[in-house]
């Protein structure tokens, strides 16, 4: 299977260990992504004002390039990407006259009808790949590791773009229980993280961070797993420093750490809350034994 | 072209006064054909020092187009400003302490983070240089395409001038080379022989020699230089066939679209 890639510019500068077991993780997998062979930011935030059109100008460009590249669906493993994108195909499927207006903007070199589709990585992995066939390829059953799936915001709302029920997602709880592992689930998965408020006003992150990972803890789990690498910064890098820190793990590590893939392409040391002394003590990290 | 056939005029407005000028010219020899004595804004007058951008109107389009005046002919109703130079402030820095990191041109230039995408500065850019390209590979760290693509320029800060976010372009470009070249451009390995010939004082006999000599010595023995022959027989040493990279910097995509 081989789909196109728009990696987004944190998979290539703060989330390079998502994009390494992503891809290391899809090799396992028979999937192929290739990357846009060029590509621009997506342009982060959606712009919610109705005639503010040269914020919908980055996203309308990925899709136009996606076109001009003969493609027609396009994968991001970024969820601020992937709403983004989303967002902006909506716009041009429900307002063709507002991407007349960009292009004129822009000299008349866009040209996109909104007929392409943008795929979370998660989406990939669910309705393409199959939770079975990731069952199947585990090597390593992540047994007695207790995770907490956090979802935010960005992959469930607004609903018209988002992969899984708004209320009570369960992509990435399946996903973990075909790995093996233990799910714990609380009311503060679907919750906010705080997102850019990490700039000015951090308290509103480290309250909701705390929250969150009091939740888990109290539920029984050893460890968050998300997919945004906006929500990673900040569980990692704003949890309290007093107490026990929650190691912070992207599905696509957890993913392949089952498949008994070289933790060296999993990103393992990458991130501040070290994830390795909970691997070891659940021997998941050690060469996999016949058999096993 | 004989006296009698002299080149049709035409008209055209330049810094705001009307001027009939022979077609034909370019902007640069027109703006002299019209009396002005160029003292910035000109330079050497190939196309290659970016000295001379012009902004300019058609009077059959609303746009504003940029070009370089000594490689663009003038046209009938062309409105057009010369800009003596576009102005540059960047933050000093030291290449010798510079550790590259993802974030690197970003610390640097904030500013890339509002880049829209609109593919303004690439349009305007009388290289055909991919500008925004550049600037969105410089956005996420790839400082090494952010070279590339940037190569072919010339600094003529047509790119920043029409920015709707304010990116200096052109110095953001530079950094990405300077550190793509002390960084990520592959050694020549006869170089750094000679080089170490060269401090162990190998040359020092051969180069008292030369300076001893008259011109007319020196003339004779510059004329019956030979070049070396390349060790191992194979092609000598090219950096930019070296480059780990898809693109060729030489050669990208510089095709001027007119």
């Amino acid at each position: 299977m081989q789909i196109a890639y728009y990696p987004g510019c944190t998979m290539k500068a703060s989330a390079r260990q998502h994009e390494d077991a992503a891809l290391a993780v899809l090799g396992a997998l028979g999937v192929e992504l290739r990357e846009m062979d060029e590509w621009n930011c997506c342009g982060v935030v959606h712009s919610l004002t109705s005639d503010n059109l040269i914020r919908h100008m980055a996203p309308v460009r990925v899709f136009a390039r996606l076109r001009e590249q003969g493609a027609d669906e396009v994968a991001t493993l970024c969820d601020m990407c992937f709403n983004t994108l989303g967002r902006a195909n909506l716009l041009a499927q429900r307002h063709p006259e507002q991407i007349a207006a960009i292009s004129a903007t822009s000299g008349d070199d866009l040209s996109y009808d909104g007929g392409a589709d943008v795929l979370h990585l998660l989406q990939v992995l669910r309705d393409r790949v199959g939770f079975a066939k990731i069952r199947a390829r585990v090597r390593r059953p992540l047994r007695g590791l207790s995770v907490y799936p956090y979802y935010g915001c960005k992959l469930l709302r607004p609903a018209e773009v988002g992969i899984d029920d708004p209320e009570t997602p369960a992509v990435l709880r399946d996903l973990m229980l075909a790995l093996g592992a233990t799910v714990v689930e609380g009311s503060l998965q679907t919750q906010c993280c705080g997102a850019y408020h990490v700039v000015n006003r951090d308290e509103v992150v480290t309250q909701r961070v705390s929250a969150t990972t009091e939740q888990a803890r109290a539920g029984g789990a050893e460890a968050i797993v998300l997919s945004c690498p906006l929500c990673h910064y900040n569980f990692d890098a704003l949890q309290p420093q007093s107490g026990a820190q929650m190691p912070i793990f992207y599905y696509t590590q957890l993913m392949g750490i089952a498949f008994g893939l070289d933790p060296d392409q999993l990103g393992l040391e990458e991130q501040q809350i070290a994830l390795l002394p909970l691997l070891e003590r659940h021997n998941l990290v050690h060469a996999p034994t016949p058999g096993d | 072209m004989t006296m009698t056939e002299q080149a049709p005029m035409i008209s055209m407005e330049l810094m705001g006064k009307h001027y009939s000028v022979p077609s034909g010219l370019t902007i640069m020899a027109a703006i002299e054909y019209a009396g002005y004595k160029l003292v910035r804004g000109a330079g050497c007058r190939g196309g290659f020092c970016g000295a001379c951008p012009t902004l300019y109107r058609r009077d059959d389009s609303h746009r504003i187009f940029t070009a370089l005046a000594c490689q663009t002919l003038v046209e009938d109703g062309m409105c057009l400003v010369q800009m003596p130079f576009v102005p540059l402030m960047t933050k000093p820095y030291e290449l010798q302490t510079i550790t590259p990191q993802p974030n690197t041109l970003l610390q640097h230039f904030p500013e890339i983070a509002g880049c829209v995408a609109c593919n303004t500065c690439t349009r305007s850019c009388p290289q055909g240089l991919h500008v925004m390209d550049y600037i969105q590979a410089a956005l996420r760290g790839d400082v090494e395409r952010a070279a590339m693509l940037s190569f072919d320029c010339i600094s003529c800060g047509i790119c920043s001038s029409r920015c709707p976010a304010d990116i200096k372009h052109y110095a953001v470009g530079l950094l990405a080379r300077r550190i793509y070249g002390k960084f990520g451009t592959p050694l020549a390995p006869d170089l750094s022989a000679r080089v170490a010939e060269l401090v162990a004082g190998h040359y020092q006999g051969a180069l008292d020699e030369l300076v001893a000599m008259s011109p007319a010595e020196l003339r004779a023995r510059y004329e019956q230089r030979s070049f070396e022959a390349v060790a191992d027989g194979g092609e000598t040493h090219s950096a930019t066939k070296s480059y780990n990279s898809p693109v060729d910097p030489v050669d990208f995509q510089d095709e001027i679209e007119v």
